[in-house]
């Protein structure tokens, strides 16, 4: 597999067009996962997967398998997850509790907070054999942070904080969590794993783009047109309907909403739903419920400000696709450069009616679910897309929608000139070029 | 189709009539006749693939697919549309239903719960996938005949990264 030099990644990435190169070259990928899941802040998961002491889950970063993990005195550790002695993957499960984690090849054991703490017949080592195992201890990952109960790691030792990194985004986040009336979130209801044979940028230069469901999800849009109307009262299929339908707005709405990015390649979609097209209507007496809860809790104006956002996806740059108005959180994993997985989760929130979080979930299983009228043609389509940059007859991808008609927007964001403004994916683009050519 | 049948009461339902309507069903899905596959299930009926082993619920916990009947009807619709990327072509499927055993449902002598094994080798564009299930399927005798009230596909992969479903189990 051959590096690319730096000079020519800038000419497979300009500003209104990109090389297919950048989708199908297995050494680009590679020094994608050096250069870019190797140095910027990744979302690894939620502090309510890792409630008490001794409660771990695992995951990736990039190439890494990467093991968190609450200890007895509360602090979260994520680990490299690989036993220090000869290799061995350390902890195989998903997630679950332990007291700590002793490795299947020759029992080498660790204490939560990564410390070797038994290994057996240790006279081998004397002497010293003290000092070596103080050594052995599970590597950490670099750095770890949490914004709200977000917890996000980076595999480089150096580089922006977490907040100077999320910027502007991180009001999404507060979005997502000051709609829990008691201010909190819980991620549960499993986790989809979606898969496809297709590049990881793919998914996120998908999730902010108004123009494809029109044609990707045409086929949902028009069964959903032909079901009988939602409404009152709420019927079972509601949520999914609604959600299908929603697809197939026109263009004229698609092109009103807002798009907006900020620096290091995110981005999210906003200006996107203030009636009840999507959510169970806002009538619905669940709705009503919830809302009470709210201004029980923070009065009504501050009510009014919470449920005023109206951000759609929010995607933070490589590895987060999130949406608060359905609690929906996406963490994008790379496998090699024409192979992706999407962990998808739910979220309840604290102190909302029970049957709030159901809905939840029927909207989980239309739009992240593994065989959903939706998703399914998200997935072909990423395939295709795939194989049509496998083409050698032509190089070059266009991004060109609404180049130039960027507009700068308060707090350090640029908006696109429309909503259908590819502005997202040159965003995403620049930012992916600073992170590979950075020494 | 959706007409409701009252239940008929008292009559068991024996394990070659379940054989017979699960082999049927099996057909029906291999040879595309989803309009008839549909008729089977009764205008209450559900179809849940979980996504987890134990789930008891189809939606505390995500599920692959629960559908009622409307929602299982826009499925087969979809196969129908011009721009159903992911169903054309429509994967062609072998269902192999093997395993049956039949139990009579407590308190409703009309109804069977009958658990079988069922495996699904799934082509389409050049790749070829076989699926392996538990599955449970509720029974009910009504006046339209043998009709399926329930059917949970306990998909043993259902807990791993997945690839897009875009064909019924
Ligand atoms: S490889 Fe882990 S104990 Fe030897
Ligand atoms: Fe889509």
């Amino acid at each position: 597999m051959q590096m690319v030099p730096q000079e020519s990644l800038a000419m497979l990435v300009q500003q209104d067009r990109v090389h297919r190169n950048v989708y199908v070259d297995p050494g680009i990928f590679e020094m994608e996962m050096d250069r870019l899941f190797g140095r910027a802040w990744l979302l690894l998961g939620h502090v309510s997967q890792i409630r008490n002491a001794g409660d771990y889950f695992t995951t990736r970063m990039g190439r890494e398998p990467v093991l968190v993990t609450r200890h007895t005195d509360g602090s979260t550790y994520a680990f490299v997850n690989r036993c220090t002695h000869r290799g061995s993957l350390l902890c195989h499960q998903a997630k679950g509790s332990a007291k700590s984690f002793s490795c299947p090849y020759h029992g080498w054991t660790f204490d939560t907070d990564g410390s070797l703490q038994w290994v057996p017949t240790r006279s081998g080592y004397e002497p010293g054999a003290a000092a070596k195992i103080r050594e052995l201890g599970l590597r950490p990952v670099a750095r770890t942070d949490q914004y709200r109960g977000f917890i996000f790691a980076s595999l480089a030792a150096t580089g922006p904080s977490l907040l100077e990194f999320l910027g502007h985004m991180a009001s999404s986040f507060d979005d997502l969590v000051d709609r829990a009336p008691e201010g909190e979130l819980e991620i549960t209801g499993g986790v989809f794993k979606h898969a496809y044979n297709g590049n990881w940028k793919l998914v996120l230069e998908n999730h902010l783009d108004g123009i494809h469901p029109n044609y990707v999800h045409a086929s949902s849009v028009n069964v959903a047109r032909g079901a009988p109307d939602p409404g009152s009262p709420e019927r079972e299929s509601d949520i999914a309907i609604r959600q299908m339908r929603q697809n197939g707005a026109p263009e004229k709405v698609w092109e009103s909403i807002g798009i907006w990015t900020t620096a290091h390649g995110h981005g999210y979609m906003g200006d996107y739903h203030n009636d009840s097209r999507l959510v169970v209507g806002l009538d619905n007496p669940v709705f009503q419920d919830y809302r009470a809860r709210l201004v029980a809790k923070h009065g009504e104006e501050r009510t009014r400000e919470i449920l005023g956002v109206t951000r759609w996806n929010s995607i933070v740059y490589p590895n987060v696709s999130f949406m608060s108005q359905f609690r929906q959180l996406r963490i994008v994993h790379p496998l090699a450069v024409d192979r992706t997985v999407v962990y998808t989760y739910s979220f309840k929130l604290k102190g909302a009616p029970e049957q709030m979080f159901r809905d939840t979930i029927a909207f989980a299983n239309v739009v992240n679910g593994t065989a959903s009228w939706v998703l399914t043609d998200d997935l072909e389509v990423y395939e295709r897309i795939q194989r049509g940059l496998g083409a050698t007859g032509a190089d070059w991808v266009d991004l060109s929608r609404g180049f130039g008609n960027d507009v700068a927007d308060t707090h350090d964001t640029r908006r696109g000139g429309t909503g259908t403004s590819e502005i997202f994916v040159r965003n995403q683009f620049a930012a992916w070029l600073a992170y590979l050519t950075a020494e | 189709m959706t007409m409701s049948a009252p239940p008929v009461s008292g009559t068991t339902i024996t394990i070659t009539e379940a054989h017979q309507l699960l082999y049927r069903e099996a057909f029906l899905l291999d040879r595309h006749r989803f309009d008839d596959w549909l008729a089977l299930f009764t205008p209450d009926a559900t179809y849940w693939i979980p996504l987890e082993e134990n789930q008891a619920d189809p939606l505390e916990t995500s599920s692959i697919v629960y559908d009622n009947r409307e929602l299982l009807g826009l499925r087969v619709k979809q196969y129908r549309e011009a721009r159903a990327h992911a169903r054309l072509p429509l994967a062609r499927t072998v269902h192999q239903v093997s395993n049956v055993l039949c139990q009579e449902a407590k308190g409703a002598p009309n109804e069977a719960t009958v658990a079988s094994a069922l495996i699904v080798i799934e082509y389409r564009q050049g790749r070829q996938r076989t699926f392996g299930a538990l599955v449970e399927h509720r029974l009910r005798r009504t006046h339209l005949g043998l009709q399926i009230a329930a059917k949970r596909i306990g998909l043993v992969n259902s807990e791993s990264e997945l690839d897009g479903i875009a064909f019924l189990l």
